[in-house]
């Protein structure tokens, strides 16, 4: 048998999903795409940010045309530190996961801060929304947050 | 874009390293050089293509390196009706499986130079090699099989990998 020095080789599987957003989800990324942040008043008189498409309560659609806007600025509600980001994460360096609760919004969205190190981040700290250069009508539309000083 | 957002693409991509082992990385070079190589079970003589390092059946370390030819029998195929993506075959098209002569087991290969009404089980066929420039220890060498002039294998002969 011949000697054969055992190859090995990048390999990678892709799958080009699309989905379709529905009319609630669809709202809200074109509002993203119009640089607005848009969210539903629940039957308690809660915005929830993004939109669900049903109450949490009563289990109700959602009025798709009823969604109100809330502020591109909020404050960091809790964080975790990603000292290992991978591929396809928001940044290709260390960056904080952080939930935010836009000024006008009940409840927090999950998203990536940019900030230098985990020193940086504190809960309670004002960020807003970094838009990305071209929006699209997708969540990446928010490159991430930043802080507000 | 003006109207409202409908559909989102949504992308999901699984990065591996691929580690072949000894005995497939015997047959990528052997790919690399235009030959497709198998190896013997020295039990039951059967010639695995791709080969693998011991015999699945009889659980024995396969000891002799085997050519086949690139000419083989068409055994079973599917004719593809609906592209997936990023795949630039002109529809309808057939996939199959091929032994190639001198191996005991089959492989999937794109089938081309024929009107899908044309493939029938036992056709002869031969594979299409890309050119030697662009060979690389990739099974991906051979482009497609295309049917040659001779007559239809006998059932018989490829009736254990139906």
């Amino acid at each position: 048998m011949t000697d054969t020095q055992v190859l090995s080789a990048p390999h990678f599987m892709e799958f080009t999903y699309t989905r379709s957003t529905g009319p609630v989800i669809g709202a809200f990324l074109t509002g993203l795409r119009d640089r607005k942040v848009l969210g539903a008043r629940d039957s308690d008189g809660r915005v929830v940010v993004p939109p669900p498409e049903y109450d949490a309560a009563t289990a109700a659609a959602t009025d798709a045309t009823a969604l109100v806007e809330v502020g591109a600025a909020g404050v960091v509600t809790s964080w975790s530190w990603n000292s290992t980001p991978r591929l396809g994460q928001p940044f290709d360096r260390p960056f904080a996961w952080v939930l935010v609760q836009l000024d006008g919004a009940d409840t927090s969205l999950l998203h990536a801060l940019d900030v230098p190190d985990a020193g940086a981040v504190r809960t309670g700290m004002r960020v807003r929304v970094r838009w990305a250069g071209e929006t699209v009508g997708d969540i990446h539309d928010i490159a991430c947050f930043e802080a507000a000083s | 874009m003006t109207g409202p957002v409908t559909g989102i693409e949504t992308p999901i991509r699984l990065d591996y390293r691929y580690t072949p082992g000894e005995a497939q990385s015997a047959f990528l070079r052997g790919m690399e050089r235009g030959k497709i190589l198998g190896r013997r079970c020295p039990r039951c003589e059967k010639v695995y293509v791709p080969p693998r390092g011991g015999c699945p059946m009889c659980g024995v370390e396969f000891t002799d390196e085997v050519p086949v030819a690139d000419t083989g029998t068409l055994v079973t195929f599917a004719v593809v009706n609906v592209n997936f993506a990023n795949r630039a075959i002109e529809l309808p098209y057939v996939s199959g499986e091929v032994i190639f002569d001198g191996a005991d087991t089959t492989s999937m290969v794109l089938l081309q130079g024929a009107a899908v009404d044309e493939v029938r089980m036992g056709m002869r066929v031969k594979a299409h090699w890309k050119p030697r420039e662009e060979w690389e220890p990739s099974f991906a060498n051979i482009d497609y099989v295309e049917p040659i002039d001779e007559p239809d294998a006998d059932y018989e002969s490829y009736r254990e990998h139906v």
